[in-house]
């Protein structure tokens, strides 16, 4: 699939804020912390921009509202559905800790709640594709689920080192998570690179039972729309590579950087750490959305000899 | 839930429908125009045409896109800069038909014979050969030359008619089909419909062809045929027949000249030819009396096999007895051939008895009562269900047109032509040599200021029609009708530039072309030949081939090789005439005539070519253009089409002739000639009565038809030809016995290919060269979806084919490496190519192939300069010269059959070396202009927008 | 609308492709293109037509494959390669989860009939629908900005306006080897669906669970020439000459 960079970004960036969110609406962290304070509102815009470069790709974006119609069928409404009935409790979580400067529970807890549901139901719309075999597996939203609460809980230990409070607890559960997602995501590269192939070029044009079918001419010898969009093709060489750089920076490097952070147990070391492992992390995410995409072979390419 | 949305499901496709006929290719099927707002919106078949039937094919489809396509013409053009830059002004068409005309009528004062004239996809060849001969020039033909006259020339010599578009199996009836080098034919569309009957009646079709792909692909049996060796897997099939007797000896007696005497005399100017008595009737052995009579004798059993000794003490056997002791030679059987074709003896002897098995076992008939022209009454029509069907895989070798012959001759032998379930002829065919003009242009025929004698081509009963001078030498540029080519019955386009830049026969002053893209596609050695038509004359400056006037509608490669660019319509624009006196669209069961008409008019400053040749005529007063008091006779090509006769009551258009429009065939000029046929969907069909329609050539009720319709003027029978004297004749010559005697240059290649009965040797090219250095066989394949060069104009289809691989069979990628995407070189004696492969299983291991025509010149047909046709498309025209490699005996024969001069595009034999990664094929080519001024770049078409819903 | 029909639709309209007689000619992608793009929805557009990267929308594609017996069933002469051209438009599913996904509920299966179709005034073009889609039948206008797929040309089916032998889909009445076939697939009776069990119609990709509604023909069972070279046909031998017209004069004296 191709790897568009509008997605990529929607996908992390809005993984990471509502991540952070939900953390945030844990209460773990003293709300009147001024760091905490400008996490809230990073939370909101980390979401909103996702949010928004998620509709850069849509070919007729002024029509974006209906896509909140069709919530009883469609993963991708119901995201939107939940993506926009969140703001309701993160604003007011956000009110209360921006102006009031304290923690609202139900608003926080009802926020996290939908946070995880909101991730949920992205990860679903991938998920749910048959058509797509390396994403139509429960680890997909395991993995989205554990990387934003990874997220959520690294951006949040910058938070509480940021105001002195909370910072290593978030940052022990942080290390907790970043360790559970990879191992989630080790999970889902090991069944992606087993995989047998559900459509094969034989099943796609029933001429199995003839002999080995090959693409022979392209009904357009160019690229097209299909092409274009489930052609991209990563090799196996660079995946595995990327999949390691990922790893590393998204794991591994967070991982020391959160020991430092917690060792240091505050101060601006441990921010700086904290705030490095977030860049790291945010990094390796990147790279692992990349290459989710990039790895998923459609079914459609049976058709075009990819 | 919701509702679902409201659809309006009953809207009217259009404000119009006009009704015409296609020409996105010669097939020439009927179409429905769909106008809406003046614009065309849709094009559809027209169901009740008889060709289409209402299918349409991609190319018919895209005629939209063609219509409106950039790459069209805007006005006259006069070359600005030199030849192949592409650089024109924009001219009127006053100063340009002046222009034209002052050119023209110089020649023709001067010497008619230094302008050439030669058309290319031209249908309208009555007219172009009218004018060719009134002006007086003996240089003239069409493009059947490099095309397909080796097919044409054999069916017609062999049994009056021919595969090309003069017959076609009986898609209704056949039980097996065998079809020979076929990737789409003329007949596109009614192939398809019928190979689709075929499928659904369970009758098997057997392709013969190297490629497995398009018609091949869904072919019950492939025969992955080794190139050029088609006439020997026949002759084997011959054998086979021969040998187990599966011969239908009632047919060959009574249809074919296989009980005629020949002269056993070796040595004498009379050996090999037929006994004729003193009225020129040929004699037969009647065996009851044992005496020698002439055929027709009432009675009269004529024997096929025997010596007899003939009234002057020669001797004589039936031609029958050559044939059969020929084909039963142990070289024929099938082990002896299957290595030289590929063909394991087993399938060759399936083949053999499939055919044998439906001929004999499976024979249909049609209770009709017939009478033939012996006068004898048939009960029924016997029919033998078995057809064929071949093309350019047969007749693009130089050993295509005996390969052609030994097909037909295969068909006489099984009683399989023109009955029920066989090969059919449609009318004006069949139709005997005699009926055929001998060729004129010898120095008798021709002067200056005068017509030609009589029409350029047609067909020499011996070496005494010859258009040669007292020397021997051509008379014609292209050599046509000489020792060369001595049965070049359609002219050899693919030699006349070649010709006239060398000056040999002579130099010409005025090239006159039409709908040929001879600076490209067209054009054995591409390269070579866009130098003879930059070159010039050191001595003078001038071009060596001075003045090139060229009639094409789009900006193809060779509008930058003109010097006035003459622009026509396309073909919604214009008025056509498809005429039963040129190439018509009959059907075995009817004869059939068509018209295009202006759908829509034109909206930039181009004419017509065909009203542009009427004006040039009476411009330079040409008698049948002007009265006698020189005023022009024609308004326009409409009212020529309606007016012009022929012969008394002949026109171009035989349907809704006479003052009332209801007289077929022959009949007065009726002026409301083409509403009539506007009216019937822009053709006419007239059905044969069934007792007419099949043994056509023998049957009296459809010789009378014939003559009802006009074909003749008295009934014209034919005798199939297995024997051909004519060929003999050559060969007597070559033997110094005949008169005029074959010069000694050409006399070893006469006597080996001139064989009366067909024989097969080994194409020329893959003789000159060597295995080893050449070991592969290249050809090409016609795309259904291009019709040759001008498909890449039109933005749908060239989607299908943006460039060319280079198919290399797998075992060959497996040897040297290959994987898809990388480049190889291609290299034959003549050249080399640099071009993108690509891997392929079902095709003959020793054959490589690509599309034909899909590589462009850069900055043609208005595309950007960086299309994938001009970077990565290719010809497969660079390796193919129009000479043969030098053999040492001082002469460089022409790439050509050398009976017919038919362009011998598939002898090609190559060897491949992978080459380095590349973005640009090669040779690659300097750009050309855009003809008239740039076209502003299009972003995006989204044609029909304003009518969406 | 998402949803789909909540019983099954009492018509099932589709197409039936003979593998065994398409010859690849792309008759019916072109006449797809022309008929859909002055037709329903949006036109179909080109991008760069006449340069380099030239690609457009199209709702009907004509793949070709190679085929390579391994030692399954014998297809002209065993062991040779053969050339399936395939024609690919929507399969109009049953289970269609393109129009499950789509978001804005511009997708829909219709009801009465089966055919899945774009409303287009509802659509935002986010693609989910062509991911979702295993067979490439939805592509999206890049003009437009929506997405377009085959309609089984709904314009013309139900289209009064034209002839009743033209209510047909374009690329039907185009394709001159007749390899298509329109008709009600809900049908036991209907000339499509005896076709499909006569010939043994299938379902492509039938593991992805979108029970399509279109079915294929497969490319019927050959048999190899040289398994009559055996045959009696040919039995008949006069061993050379001589004998050959000696049995020449007895047809003779029959004749
Ligand atoms: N390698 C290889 N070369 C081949 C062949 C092959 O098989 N392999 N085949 C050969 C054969 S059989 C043939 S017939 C030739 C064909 O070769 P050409 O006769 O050159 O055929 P086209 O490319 O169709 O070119 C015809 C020209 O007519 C122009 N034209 C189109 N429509 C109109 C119109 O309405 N009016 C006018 N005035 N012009 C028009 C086109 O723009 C084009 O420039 O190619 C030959 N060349
Ligand atoms: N779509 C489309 N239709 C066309 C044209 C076009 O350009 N496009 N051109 C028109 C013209 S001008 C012509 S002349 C006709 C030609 O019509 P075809 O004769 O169908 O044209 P080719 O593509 O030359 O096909 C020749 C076939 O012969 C095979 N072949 C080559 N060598 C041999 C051999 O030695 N033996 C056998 N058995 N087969 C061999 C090739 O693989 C190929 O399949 O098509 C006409 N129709
Ligand atoms: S075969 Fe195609 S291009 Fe040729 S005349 Fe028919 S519809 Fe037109
Ligand atoms: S083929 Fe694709 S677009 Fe058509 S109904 Fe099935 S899933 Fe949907
Ligand atoms: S592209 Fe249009 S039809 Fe497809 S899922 Fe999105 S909104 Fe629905
Ligand atoms: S049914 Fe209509 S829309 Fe669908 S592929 Fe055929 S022509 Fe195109
Ligand atoms: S029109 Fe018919 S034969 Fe041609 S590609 Fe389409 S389905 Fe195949
Ligand atoms: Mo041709």
């Amino acid at each position: 699939m191709h790897p568009a960079p509008s997605i990529i970004l929607f996908t992390t960036l809005s993984g990471l804020g509502y991540g952070l969110a939900a953390v945030l609406g844990l209460g773990l962290l003293d709300a009147s912390g001024l760091s905490v304070k400008v996490a809230h509102l990073a939370a909101l815009a980390m979401i909103a921009g996702g949010l928004l470069s998620s509709t850069l790709h849509l070919g007729n974006p002024q029509r974006a509202w209906r896509a909140l119609s069709q919530w009883w069928s469609s993963w991708l409404s119901r995201e939107g559905v939940m993506a926009i009935l969140t703001f309701v409790p993160l604003t007011i979580s956000a009110w209360f800790a921006v102006v009031e400067g304290g923690y609202q529970p139900v608003a926080g807890l009802v926020g996290a709640a939908m946070c995880g549901i909101t991730v949920y139901c992205t990860a679903m719309i991938y998920a749910s594709l048959r058509s797509i075999q390396a994403w139509n597996t429960g680890f997909t939203p395991l993995c989205y689920l554990l990387f934003a609460g990874a997220g959520g809980f690294l951006l949040a230990s910058v938070a509480g080192y940021a105001s002195g409070a909370g910072g290593t607890v978030c940052a022990v559960i942080a290390a907790l998570f970043v360790v559970a997602a990879w191992l989630a995501k080790h999970q889902w590269w090991t069944r992606l690179r087993a995989l047998a192939p559900l459509s094969t070029p034989e099943s796609a044009t029933g001429l199995g039972n003839i002999g080995r079918v090959r693409l022979f001419e392209r009904p357009h010898i160019n690229d097209n729309y299909l092409t274009r969009e489930m052609g991209f093709k990563v090799a196996r060489k660079h995946a595995l590579k990327l999949s390691r750089l990922a790893i590393l920076a998204g794991g591994a490097m967070p991982i020391v950087l959160l020991i430092v952070a917690i060792v240091a147990g505050g101060g601006a070391v441990a921010v700086i750490a904290a705030m490095l492992a977030v860049l790291l992390y945010a990094l390796g995410l990147a790279v692992e959305r990349w290459l989710f995409f990039a790895e998923a072979r459609h079914a459609v390419m049976n058709y075009y000899g990819g | 839930m919701k509702s679902e949305p409201h659809l309006a499901l009953s809207e009217p496709v259009s404000d119009e429908v006009r009704k015409t006929t296609c020409y996105m290719c010669a097939c020439r099927c009927g179409i429905d125009v769909h106008l809406k707002d003046g614009k065309v919106r849709y094009i559809e078949g027209n169901r009740d045409h008889p060709v289409n039937r209402g299918v349409l094919c991609a190319k018919g489809s895209a005629g939209i896109m063609q219509h409106y396509a950039p790459a069209r013409l805007r006005a006259p053009l006069l070359r600005t800069g030199p030849r192949g830059s592409g650089e024109f002004k924009e001219i009127s068409w006053d100063e340009a038909l002046a222009l034209a005309t002052g050119w023209l009528d110089g020649v023709r004062q001067d010497d008619p014979k230094k302008l050439a004239f030669f058309t290319g996809r031209d249908q309208s060849q009555s007219l172009t050969g009218f004018w060719a001969q009134q002006f007086g020039t003996p240089n003239y033909a069409a493009h059947g030359g490099f095309c397909s006259v080796n097919m044409a020339a054999a069916g017609i010599m062999t049994i009056g008619g021919a595969f090309w578009e003069f017959g076609a199996p009986d898609w209704d009836r056949t039980k097996l089909f065998v079809m020979f080098g076929v990737a789409e034919d003329h007949d596109s569309n009614p192939i398809k419909i019928g190979i689709s009957k075929l499928k659904k009646r369970g009758a098997r079709f057997v392709s013969v062809n190297p490629v497995r792909t398009g018609y091949s692909a869904v072919a019950d049996n492939w025969i992955g045929i080794r190139p050029g060796t088609d006439g020997l897997l026949i002759l084997a099939v011959v054998h086979e027949l021969l040998k187990s007797r599966k011969i239908d000896v009632d047919y060959i007696v009574r249809y074919s000249n296989a009980t005629w005497l020949v002269v056993d005399a070796p040595g004498t100017a009379e050996h090999g030819l037929f006994v004729r008595d003193d009225n020129g009737k040929p004699q037969v052995f009647e065996t009851v009396t044992e005496h020698v009579v002439p055929l027709g004798t009432k009675g009269a059993r004529a024997a096929l096999s025997g010596r007899v000794e003939l009234p002057d003490g020669r001797y004589a056997v039936p031609s029958f007895q050559l044939l059969a002791e020929k084909y039963l030679d142990p070289q024929y059987a099938p082990e002896a051939v299957a290595r030289e074709t590929g063909v394991s003896a087993e399938v060759i002897r399936g083949l053999a008895a499939e055919i044998a098995r439906v001929a004999f076992d499976e024979a249909i008939s049609i209770d009709q009562p017939w009478t033939d022209m012996n006068g004898e009454r048939h009960e029924a029509f016997i029919g033998r269900p078995v057809s064929f069907h071949a093309m350019r895989g047969l007749s693009a070798h130089s050993n295509g047109f005996q390969t052609a012959r030994a097909l037909h001759m295969l068909q006489v032998l099984i009683g399989a032509v023109d009955c029920p379930g066989a090969f059919r002829f449609e009318p004006p065919y069949p139709k005997p040599i005699e009926a055929h003009p001998t060729p004129h242009g010898k120095a008798e025929h021709f002067g200056s200021n005068k017509p030609l004698s009589g029409p350029h081509l047609g067909f020499p009963r011996g070496p005494e029609d010859l258009l040669i001078d007292a020397q021997g030498r051509p008379m014609r540029i292209d050599k046509a009708f000489s020792w060369d080519a001595p049965i070049s019955a359609h002219g050899l386009m693919h030699m006349v530039i070649a010709n006239a830049h060398a000056g040999d026969p002579y130099p010409i002053d005025l090239m006159f072309l039409y709908m040929a893209n001879m600076a490209w596609n067209s054009s054995m050695n591409t390269a070579g030949v866009i130098k003879m038509l930059e070159d010039k004359d050191p001595a003078t400056g001038e071009y060596r081939i001075p003045k090139i006037i060229y009639s094409d509608a789009y900006s193809s490669e060779m509008v930058a090789y003109a010097d006035l660019v003459l622009p026509d319509t396309t073909y919604l624009e214009r008025h056509d005439c498809i005429s039963l006196l040129d190439r018509p669209i009959s059907e075995p069961d009817a004869v059939q005539d068509a018209i295009r008409w202006p759908v829509v008019e034109p909206d930039r400053d181009v004419r017509g070519f065909q009203t542009v040749l009427l004006d040039l005529g009476s411009r330079l007063k040409l008698p049948g253009f002007v009265d006698s008091r020189g005023k022009a006779l024609y308004k326009d090509y409409a009212d020529y089409i309606v007016r012009h006769e022929r012969r008394p009551g002949i026109g171009p258009l035989a349907g809704f002739r006479g003052s009332n429009g209801d007289r077929a065939g022959r009949g007065a000029i009726n002026p409301e000639q083409l509403d009539r046929y506007i009216e019937n969907g822009s053709f006419f069909s007239a059905h044969i009565p069934l007792e007419a329609q099949f043994f056509k050539h023998a049957n009296k009720a459809y010789q009378d038809f014939a003559v009802r319709m006009g074909f003749f003027d008295e009934p014209k029978p034919v005798t199939f030809q297995l024997y051909q004297e004519t060929l003999q004749k050559f060969r007597l010559s070559a033997e110094g016995l005949r008169e005029p005697v074959a010069p000694e240059t050409h006399r070893e290649r006469i006597l080996a290919a001139f064989d009366p009965l067909p024989v097969w040797y080994r194409p020329f090219e893959e003789a000159a060269v060597s295995r080893e250095d050449y070991p592969y066989h290249a050809i090409t394949q016609r795309p259904a979806a291009m019709y040759h060069s001008w498909g890449s104009m039109n933005a749908w289809l060239r989607q299908i084919h943006t460039r060319n691989p280079l198919y290399v069979p797998a075992a060959i990628c497996d040897e040297i490496g290959l994987v898809d995407g990388d480049w190889v070189w291609v290299i034959s004696h003549h050249g080399r190519i640099k071009v993108e492969a690509a891997r392929m299983e079902a095709v003959n291991s020793s054959t490589i192939w690509t599309w034909n025509a899909i590589g462009k010149r850069e900055g043609a047909w208005a595309l950007d300069k960086d299309a994938p046709e001009a970077k990565k498309g290719f010809l497969m025209n660079h390796l193919i010269h129009e000479l043969l490699p030098p053999k040492g005996d001082g002469m460089r024969w022409s790439n050509s059959d050398p009976i017919t001069g038919q362009a011998a595009w598939y002898d090609l034999r190559v060897r491949i070396e992978k080459a380095d990664r590349a973005e640009v094929s090669e040779p690659h080519f300097s750009a050309l202009a855009q003809p008239g001024g740039e076209r502003p770049h299009v972003d995006e078409l989204r044609y029909g927008q304003e009518w969406a819903k | 609308m998402t949803l789909l029909p909540s019983v099954p639709t009492p018509r099932k309209l589709g197409l039936v492709i003979d593998l065994d007689v398409c010859v690849g000619c792309h008759a019916c992608v072109i006449s797809c293109k022309e008929w859909n793009t002055g037709g329903y929805g949006a036109a179909l557009s080109d991008q760069d037509p006449y340069g380099a990267d030239v690609s457009g929308t199209f709702l009907n594609r004509i793949h070709t494959f190679e085929v390579v017996p391994e030692g399954g069933q014998v297809i002209g002469e065993a062991g040779e390669a053969r050339i399936v051209h395939f024609p690919k438009s929507c399969l109009h599913c049953e289970d269609a989860p393109c129009v499950t996904v789509c978001p804005t509920g511009a997708s829909y299966k219709r009801a009465e009939d089966g055919i899945v179709l774009v409303d287009e005034s509802k659509c935002i073009g986010c693609g989910l629908c062509a991911w979702s889609c295993a067979y490439g039948a939805r592509e999206m206008d890049l003009a437009a900005g929506v997405m377009k797929k085959c309609t089984l040309c709904v314009d013309r089916i139900y289209n009064e306006t034209l002839k009743e032998v033209d209510r047909v889909p374009s690329c039907v009445r185009t394709c001159p080897a007749n390899a298509r076939h329109f008709g009600d697939l809900a049908d036991p009776g209907s000339e499509v669906s005896r076709m499909v069990a006569e010939r043994g119609g299938f379902d492509l990709m039938p593991e992805q669970g979108t029970r399509p509604t279109n079915k294929y023909l497969p490319p019927r069972a050959r048999k190899p020439l040289a398994a009559s070279a055996g045959a009696a046909v040919l039995a008949e031998n006069t061993d050379g000459a001589k004998g050959f017209f000696a049995w020449l004069d007895g047809m003779l004296d029959r004749i």
